[in-house]
């Protein structure tokens, strides 16, 4: 540590998080993350919905795209699929 | 008095609005799997103001704000356990006074329309925080106070605390000679909230999402406190796999462990699955199916502990009948 301590008087008052916790990847987490089979999704957006992480990306209309760089791989959205288009597979 | 018109939340519109807003944002560090992570999101969808939100110390506290990473696009602040609800007043009092001196035209960016929610865990609702949420709701503060429930002090080291059901294991209710899990039953909260007249009360299931997100609404356009019980799975503190969260979430509503119903002026009513089961007795399930997915109540299933289950299902049994009286069935 080269720089020199600061006193308190230079501190910010209070402890204030300022990056988006986009820029942490949780995704490194994941042993299983999901795969959507695009034939069988029914675009009914449980998997968005019952997502812990935001990581679904749905504008309502087309198939939802997960972003995996934030999925942790809970496998909530496979087994909610009504149609069991959602497979969990290794990465 | 909460507003007649009922609001039918439709999960196209809903994505879109999230997508272009991201009011949680991902990558905040709850676990996989954790059933706060769906209640966050439900509770910022359903929101029709801009949201001012108050964070009690808790999972959900420490894990969206580890420095300096935060999720929330949305004003957010950390208080500790016990004064979580009190600073909700506070944030609610001041746009009272911000309005009477007229701060508003001083300063045009000062936004006054905005709905204070409070979320606080079993911890810090059904122990610490108890007395601030009172006198909050005493007061007649309009704030909405949402208790996600995953029954024990998850956060520190799954410690028992008053939302801890009987039999679970945690690390200071163990499984030994002596004690078999928690030897006492839940708090029954939502009579102690309902008992200071507040205008909405209600219970949530995430699972039953469009129940969930009409609940969140009328707490928000209730006039005055309202206080929401959200149910929340927890797969570390549990010991269930963490893809069966939601399935967890529609059994404890189906075996009538966590029965849905909203308190409006103190009258009860029944929603969603628990009316069905209300008519129709046979689809109330049995305990057993909610509690063999959660390795907190595994010991209960070994054969000298068949006492513990038919104990608990009595307790549900219980309580059921009781709200099955005061909704009028």
């Amino acid at each position: 540590m080269s720089t020199p301590m600061v006193g308190w008087k230079d501190l910010p008052m209070a402890a204030v998080p300022f990056l988006s916790a986009r820029e942490y990847p949780t995704g490194e987490w994941a042993v299983f993350q999901p795969k959507i089979d695009e034939s069988k999704c029914v675009k009914c957006g449980l998997c968005w919905m019952y997502c812990p992480d935001s990581v679904y990306r749905w504008d309502g209309e087309s198939v939802p795209v997960p972003d995996l760089d934030h999925c942790k791989g809970c496998g909530i959205c496979a087994t909610e699929c009504p149609t069991k288009a959602i497979e969990m597979v290794r990465i | 008095m909460v507003a007649k018109a009922v609001w039918r939340p439709d999960i196209k519109e809903l994505a879109r609005i999230e997508g272009q807003k991201r009011p949680v944002e991902s990558g905040h560090r709850l676990c996989a799997g954790c059933g706060a992570g769906i209640i966050i999101r439900q509770i910022a969808m359903a929101a029709r103001k801009p949201l001012v939100w108050i964070n009690a110390t808790g999972c959900v506290e420490v894990a969206t704000t580890i420095f300096p990473y935060t999720s929330w696009n949305i004003p957010w602040a950390h208080n500790a356990f016990e004064n979580a609800a009190a600073v909700g007043s506070g944030v609610e009092a001041a746009r009272k006074k911000l309005a009477r001196v007229n701060r508003f035209d001083v300063d045009p960016d000062v936004e006054l329309d905005y709905d204070v929610i409070v979320l606080g865990g079993d911890g810090g609702t059904y122990d610490i925080g108890l007395q601030a949420i009172s006198g909050a709701f005493e007061r007649r503060h309009k704030i909405m106070y949402v208790l996600y429930d995953n029954e024990a002090y998850m956060n520190t080291g799954i410690q028992r605390s008053g939302g801890t059901p009987f039999g679970a294991r945690t690390t200071t209710t163990p499984v030994g000679k002596v004690i078999k899990g928690k030897p006492l039953f839940k708090k029954p909260i939502m009579d102690i909230m309902v008992a200071h007249g507040i205008p909405y009360a209600a219970t949530v299931s995430p699972a039953y999402w469009n129940d969930a997100l009409v609940k969140f609404r009328k707490g928000f356009e209730a006039e005055g406190p309202a206080f929401i019980h959200a149910f929340s799975t927890c797969p570390l503190g549990w010991g269930s796999a963490p893809e069966d969260t939601v399935k967890i979430m529609k059994l404890a509503v189906e075996t009538c462990v966590f029965p849905l119903y909203e308190v409006v002026d103190g009258e009860y009513r029944l929603t969603g699955p628990s009316v069905s089961i209300a008519k129709n007795p046979d689809r109330k399930k049995p305990v057993e199916e909610y509690l063999k997915l959660q390795g907190r109540f595994r010991h209960m299933f070994k054969p000298e502990n068949k006492w513990m289950i038919e104990k608990f299902q009595e307790w549900v049994d219980r309580q059921w009948e009781t709200l099955l009286k005061r909704a009028g069935y």
